[in-house]
């Protein structure tokens, strides 16, 4: 069963009665499949209007969705023999990024990206996609794990922003961010970003300082959460609603700011209702940008990469 | 006698009327709460004389402090033009940026400085706290990027000193757009074989630290300094229980290994004069006095008196 969002009222209340009428055999002349049709079709148009003109604080909710594919699901669809790897070969594990070896429709790749868990056991577990230092040491030693072999890396950003915590604090969760970025900005070989959920501020830019860096439609990334905004901006966090549109932090506003090379289109409805579906569309968005960036000359890759990053925004500055 | 009048009345004038002494000759220290007269306090560089706390120094104060002499250029940097995102909390960003600018008589949170120190040239990137807050927006990342390639051009190291609560909200993703522009800036200056040093001053904190604040080849912090990813609040809001002693502070950071030294504020032009000349393999230079640390006692003492 579908959890729906405050603002799906009417599509919950129509989906409802989709249901009842699905067990119904037909009663004398109503042919309950007319209207079974009928019902789909006005479902339909109540998504696509709904859907099409979210409010940013509508995406966030959607990008939270907890039926919305994760991480782990990406993996399952699109990575075959896939090899987890862990550890940071320092103090521990971190499940809130996981990452390992495997192949992408044919080749061969490393694959990192913050996992959020879907009950509450694998929530714990991961922590909700909240890494710590550690887990930033894993996604780098697998990056330079990458290149040593001369493998792209593909990193699937999912956070809702780095853990604050006493460890992260004293293992030095800024140093691990910190060097995270540096290790996707030093890396000679491809690496392709897209953001499939929640773009959570230095949690999720450790993973995705990439050549090409993609956001799902319905997907947010921003520099703080719209709570965390609204708190210190408005000194309340009731104001969630305003940041997050004041902050921008929409795939749409992301491409018109020119902070992602492009937006990935989700099924009707957002990915929670068809999560295969989304999860290939994906697909299909990584292959093509690795088959552009794996035809370029491997001595452009690193320096693409820096330019991409030291252009944007330059625009709102004065000469 | 009239009681009223000679009583109470000049009573209640004391009380409405200011005294004839203006009320910032002389200060409190927030660690000792001794008062500490306010010439002193600027003759050490806002470090107190009694339990030598470190409280915070504007950015222009502490350039004098550095370079040989107190003298040093700055350099013209890229301002913002207009406001990216057109955001608007309960304040317009634009008529934040104008107070700051009236109140700081700078453009933006990043003053880059070049001169001598120990008779060496350096580049010194500096944020300014009191301007927002230090915070990191588009501005300063290209500030920190000009500042990288001033001091490859002119083969001299880069010092940058933080003091920033992290990215600047107001310009939304842009100001997260900072942390690898700022990456991509200091290592052109580590790739070009050129020393990068970081001073870590309070508060270092958000995205300015998980980022080019905590990348310096040799960090150094200020005693006391605020040095941290999140937010005390935040985590304690998070896990729910009280911080440890101590904690985020420069001595815990050198204690769990996050930076190499915690140096006083009076030792520091000399930490960094030594520091590049053996890097560089050089012969310490001379050290030249500072210039605004030659104030005698003597003066600060008549002054004192004056004032009693």
């Amino acid at each position: 069963m579908l959890s729906f969002l405050d603002f799906e009222k009417n599509i919950a209340e129509l989906e409802g009665k989709l249901q009842e009428l699905k067990h119904l055999s037909d009663i004398g002349d109503i042919k309950i499949a007319d209207e079974v049709s009928r019902l789909q079709v006005q479902i339909e148009r109540a998504l696509k209007t709904t859907y099409g003109k979210l409010s940013a604080w509508q995406k966030v909710q959607v990008a939270r969705h907890p039926e919305r594919p994760h991480c782990v699901d990406f993996i399952d669809t699109l990575i075959e023999d896939f090899t987890p790897l862990s550890g940071d070969r320092t103090f521990s594990d971190d499940a809130a990024i996981v990452g390992g070896l495997g192949r992408f429709r044919g080749r061969s790749i490393v694959i990192i990206g913050q996992e959020k868990g879907h009950d509450t056991d694998t929530r714990v577990k991961h922590n909700f996609g909240m890494p710590r230092p550690e887990g930033y040491r894993k996604a780098i030693r697998l990056m330079k794990l990458a290149d040593r072999f001369k493998l792209p890396v593909v990193t699937l950003v999912d956070t809702p922003g780095a853990y604050p915590g006493i460890g992260a604090e004293e293992r030095g969760q800024a140093e691990a961010i910190a060097r995270s970025i540096e290790t996707c900005l030093s890396l000679s070989q491809p690496i392709v970003s897209v953001v499939i959920g929640e773009g959570g501020s230095g949690g999720a830019i450790a993973l995705a300082a990439a050549n090409n860096v993609m956001m799902m439609e319905h997907a947010v990334y921003s520099v703080i959460s719209p709570e965390g905004c609204a708190s210190i901006l408005w000194r309340s966090a009731e104001h969630a609603e305003e940041a997050a549109e004041a902050l921008k932090l929409t795939s749409q506003n992301l491409l018109k700011l020119g902070v992602i090379n492009s937006i990935i289109p989700e099924p009707l409805g957002a990915a929670h209702r068809a999560p295969k579906e989304a999860i290939n569309m994906v697909g299909n968005s990584i292959s093509e940008a690795l088959n552009e960036l794996q035809a370029q000359d491997e001595s452009v890759v690193k320096r693409l990469r820096r330019e991409r990053f030291l252009t944007i925004g330059d625009d709102a500055l004065t000469t | 006698m009239n009681w009223l009048k000679n009583y109470v009345r000049p009573k209640i004038r004391a009380l409405v009327e200011k005294e004839n002494i203006p009320d910032n000759l002389w200060k409190q220290c927030q660690s000792c709460e001794q008062m500490i007269f306010h010439r002193e306090l600027e003759a050490a560089h806002n470090v107190c004389p009694h339990c030598n706390h470190h409280m915070r120094l504007a950015a222009k104060k502490r350039l004098e402090t550095l370079f040989d002499h107190g003298v040093f250029e700055t350099v013209q940097l890229a301002g913002l033009k207009g406001d990216p995102l057109k955001f608007r909390d309960k304040k317009r960003y634009t008529d934040r940026l104008k107070d700051s600018r009236n109140t700081t008589g700078e453009d933006d949170a990043l003053i880059v400085a070049h001169g001598k120190m120990g008779g060496n040239a350096v580049i010194v990137a500096i944020m300014n706290f009191s301007f927002m807050g230090g915070s990191m927006g588009i501005a300063l990342g290209k500030g920190l990027i000009s500042a990288a390639r001033l001091a490859v051009l002119k083969e001299s190291p880069l010092i940058a000193i933080t003091s920033s609560g992290g990215a600047r909200m107001q310009e939304g993703i842009l100001s997260l757009m900072q942390m690898p522009r700022s990456i991509i800036a200091v290592n052109e200056v580590k790739e070009a074989g050129l020393p990068y040093i970081t001073v870590l001053t309070d508060p270092t904190t958000g995205g300015v630290s998980a980022s080019f604040a905590m990348l310096g080849d040799i960090a150094i912090a200020e005693p006391g300094a605020v040095i941290g990813f999140a937010g005390a609040r935040v985590i304690e809001e998070t896990i729910r229980e009280t911080l440890p002693e101590g904690f985020q502070r420069a001595e815990y950071l050198l204690e769990h290994g996050m930076i190499d030294r915690v140096v006083h504020r009076h030792e520091l032009r000399d930490e960094l004069i030594r520091i590049n000349a053996i890097l560089k393999n050089t012969n310490s230079a001379k050290i030249v006095p500072i210039a605004s640390s030659n104030k005698s006692s003597k003066y600060i003492n008549q002054e004192r008196e004056a004032a009693e």
